[in-house]
């Protein structure tokens, strides 16, 4: 590898003056430089369930401001800070960092990879969510919270901040945030494609690969794609705001709808950015808990890219009531109905699963069953947007309100929450207590059902979304009430789950090495996993590989199991093959045959923290600020470039 | 079916990973992991100018209806900017040849053409902080119309990007001169290549657009 061919070769192990290379993989320190892609994704699943109490509690202040006619807990501003940090933080700060914690532990699991195709670039996007999340929240101890919709639609985003509409500086704070948040969600995205498509094991070819790894594949090219438009035009808006640009201006020609377009079609691909990692656990619980390979996987698959596809070409239905006219709207209400297809088609392919099936409904299979209820209604009423003159009717409704939390709550959320119970053993070796989990996913789906379900009569009653308060007399106070318990009883629910975990890791029995007889790769290391993954790479020779080394059908088409040898790599992978792990595993030393893993670095910490630092710069339009983050991110971009992804050892 | 096209993916990827001379470790594409992100990276930014590109292009012409501020017609140095242009694309030849240099072990060679190639760059900001400046003081600020707005903000982003690939070659230079830029390292020129001239590709796009396609 270091063929020294050449006068002016790289000189080996070159030390760094300025920092020394941290070396330890222990301790807490560790944390904050690990490029170990487990590590980093348990970092990404508690700061993202971090955020989602902080925007869960928001949740519960707007209930409770609208539990009864002209509540009186929040001011109109803070109402409006409120719902946007609400939106902004489910969006960002949970839904997207929860399918990159899921996406980072698993995918090289699932594919047979010793850890992510750029390690430190992994630690990049992890830090640039936590730094950028907390810079926008801490606008609220800045002069307010963004306050003008997680859209942020202009002219009132984008007019200058002495003639806005907006007081505070909410609205930079989230333009110069969201910018940010992209960037991590693209180095992200980048990391995975690069990952699935290049890191397979000898033998899982792209139709081998579990589901969810094909949508997190998908994910990851429409976070490419979608976040540059959203980002244009968020620089856009801050220009407007601050340095007078005429983008919006309508006074100057500008247009307000242009934002509207660039927001949207990053927007509705989004949505699906938000979505497809929820089928893919969903796909990955329903055939383990059914004893049944998925129905129609060639067909999942395909449906998830044509959902990726078509994902492009639906944004102007959020904008159906802005007077397009017939033309394009009627294209877009086509190809609104046209993309339900292969949503549908999945769900038929769930249902086929779990047909026939010898189902056990634990704690993971019974939210996975929620998902799919519960998604369905949103579907549903989801195409009912596609019909233009009923979605006139529904625009700025508490309709759209309980028809996208039908989608992204009784969705997303039930998968997350599927996926945390069904992984939890392989990530921290201990089981979660069932009755705690069943508990969990009764309150939560009365709570869910509570919250959201009166709030589709709201909408055909008028009532109107984003608006701090309603008067008595319009038949709106039972409904509102039931829905402010509902969500309490939601808020019940993750409490338990929280009980549960805090519960299980003092006193939870530990897990066997496949508690749940499951069918993919990554049950065929320990559980939690050494940091090398697998201590000799396994050979692919099916899809659901693990199953078929466990299993195999007797003339009769019956499920036998094959003998305990035959199924290797589960007990203690560390100790068998011997002759080809070192099982050290540090990367420090690189013995002929070692396992080289990517050494610790703590550059990407550093280009995080530079840029929360520019943005308040930008914000606050001082340009020492700026100076000092661009200072610091150019440091630390310089020590990156000049550290070796893995530390050789000297003279190697 | 399924069976036919994993094993003939699979022999295929074989080949490929043997062509490939450059990858330190094999890859299931061939292609090397460095290099496939960076292509992923380079079609994101495609869409980040494209966004800002289509704005231009939706704002083209609509100030004539406000008659505010100077027109392009009256602040357009063509010949100039034509002039600046063409040393931005004669800078992606020199990048070519840098690359061909370093992957022949000719590191003199190399130097040479990186550094021809940043100050190409250079000169091109140069140009471009001329036309600003030179813009500015004939009336046509960022507030002043649409077209101000569009112009300073398409053209100084893709300024920026020159910025930052100038800072790059320079440090690809300074690496080459402290000796730490092998001919195994190769790669990392190409990649800082394969910016270079996505970013010359982007301004034959602008200049198209601001330049060459009249406002009516």
């Amino acid at each position: 590898m270091t063929t020294v061919d050449n006068a002016i070769a790289l000189r080996p192990a070159r030390q760094i003056r300025w920092l020394e290379r941290p070396k330890r993989t222990t301790g807490v320190w560790s944390w904050f430089t690990t490029v170990d892609h487990k590590k980093i994704a348990i970092m990404y699943g508690t700061t993202a369930l971090l955020f989602f109490l902080a925007g869960g509690i928001e949740a519960l202040l707007i209930r409770l401001q609208l539990a009864r006619p002209d509540g009186t807990v929040l001011t109109a501003n803070q109402y409006n800070q409120l719902f946007t940090m609400h939106g902004t933080t489910m969006v960002f700060l949970l839904g997207m960092p929860l399918a990159a914690a899921f996406g980072n532990y698993l995918i090289p699991l699932m594919i047979g990879a010793r850890d992510v195709a750029f390690p430190r670039l992994n630690m990049l996007g992890y830090w640039v969510f936590v730094f950028g999340g907390l810079f926008i929240y801490s606008s609220f101890f800045l002069g307010g919270a963004p306050n003008g919709g997680w859209f942020g639609y202009t002219p009132l985003t984008s007019t200058p901040l002495a003639q806005g509409f907006l007081p505070g500086r909410g609205p930079d704070f989230w333009a110069v945030g969201l910018i940010m948040l992209g960037i991590g969600s693209v180095a992200t995205a980048l990391n995975f494609i690069v990952t699935i498509l290049n890191m397979r094991a000898p033998g899982m070819t792209l139709m081998r690969m579990p589901v969810f790894v094909w949508m997190m594949l998908v994910v990851a090219f429409l976070t490419v794609f979608a976040m540059p438009p959203v980002t244009a035009a968020l620089i856009e808006v801050y220009m407007s705001r601050n340095f007078g640009a005429n983008f919006f201006n309508p006074a100057a020609g500008g247009d307000p709808l242009l934002y509207q377009h660039l927001f949207w079609i990053f927007g509705h691909p989004e949505v699906y950015i938000l979505i497809l990692p929820g089928m893919g656990i969903v796909s990955e619980i329903l055939p383990v808990f059914s004893r049944k390979p998925l129905f129609g996987y060639a067909v999942v698959v395909f449906s998830g890219i044509a959902i990726g596809f078509l994902g492009w070409g639906v944004w102007v239905h959020h904008m159906f009531a802005t007077g397009l006219g017939p033309v394009a709207v009627s294209a877009f209400s086509l190809s609104t109905m046209l993309i339900a297809v292969p949503t549908g088609v999945k769900i038929f392919n769930w249902l086929g699963t779990i047909w026939g099936g010898a189902i056990r409904l634990k704690t993971p299979m019974l939210f996975a069953l929620g998902f799919i209820a519960q998604f369905t209604i949103g579907g549903l009423s989801g195409v009912m947007h596609s019909i233009v003159p009923s979605d006139w009717q529904q625009t700025d409704t508490y309709f759209v309100v309980a028809h996208f939390h039908y989608v992204l709550f009784g969705g997303l959320v039930f998968a997350i929450f599927g996926g945390l119970h069904y992984w939890h053993p392989k990530v921290f070796g201990k089981m979660l207590n069932e009755a705690m989990g069943k508990t969990c996913f009764w309150l939560m789906v009365i709570g869910f059902n509570l919250t959201f379900f009166p709030m589709h009569f709201l909408g055909f009653q008028g009532q109107p979304r984003r608006t701090y308060t309603y008067a008595k007399g319009f038949g709106w106070e039972t409904l509102n009430l039931l829905a402010t318990v509902g969500a309490f009883i939601i808020a019940l629910a993750v409490l338990t789950y929280l009980v549960n975990v805090i519960y299980t890791m003092r006193r939870g029995p530990i897990a066997s090495a496949d508690p749940w007889d499951a069918r993919s790769l990554e049950w065929m290391t320990s559980n939690p996993p050494p940091e090398y993954n697998f201590a000799e790479i396994p050979i692919v020779t099916h899809r659901d590989e693990f199953w078929h080394r466990k299993y195999t059908e007797d003339d009769e088409g019956r499920l036998v199991r094959l003998p305990a040898g035959a199924a290797i790599d589960v007990e203690d992978p560390a100790t068998q093959h011997g002759g080809d792990g070192d099982g050290g595993g540090d990367g420090a030393h690189g013995g002929g045959h070692g396992i080289h893993m990517p050494s610790p670095s703590i550059f990407p910490m550093f280009v995080g923290l530079g840029l929360p630092v520019i943005g308040y710069g930008f914000v606050f339009k001082n340009w020492w600020i700026l100076g000092v983050g661009v200072a610091l991110l150019l440091f630390a971009v310089t020590g990156w470039a000049y550290e070796p992804p893995t530390e050789e050892a000297v003279g190697a | 079916m399924t069976d036919l096209t994993d094993k003939s993916l699979v022999a295929a990827g074989a080949a490929l990973e043997h062509v490939d001379t450059h990858a330190g470790h094999e890859t299931n594409l061939g292609v090397t992991n460095a290099k496939l992100g960076f292509w992923m990276f380079l079609s994101s930014e495609a869409l980040f100018f494209g966004a800002f590109i289509s704005t231009y292009f939706l704002y083209r012409g609509r100030d004539s209806y406000f008659l505010k501020g100077p027109t392009p017609k009256e602040l357009y140095n063509i010949p100039f900017t034509s002039v600046t242009s063409f040393i931005l694309l004669m800078s992606s030849l020199t990048m070519v040849l840098a690359l061909y240099a370093i992957q022949h072990g000719d590191h003199r060679r190399f130097r040479i053409w990186i550094m021809a190639t940043a100050l190409f760059g250079l000169t091109f900001i140069g140009g471009q902080v001329f036309e600003f400046t030179e813009f500015y003081r004939q009336g046509l600020h960022l507030q002043t119309n649409l077209f101000g707005t569009t112009f300073f903000t398409l053209t100084g982003l893709h300024g920026a990007h020159v910025t930052v690939g100038i800072i790059w070659l320079l440090s690809l230079y300074s690496r080459s001169v402290q000796g730490k830029l092998g001919t195994e390292q190769a790669e990392a020129v190409e990649i800082a290549g394969l910016y270079w001239h996505f970013v010359d590709i982007v301004w034959i796009f602008i200049f198209t657009a601001i330049y060459l396609v009249p406002a009516h």
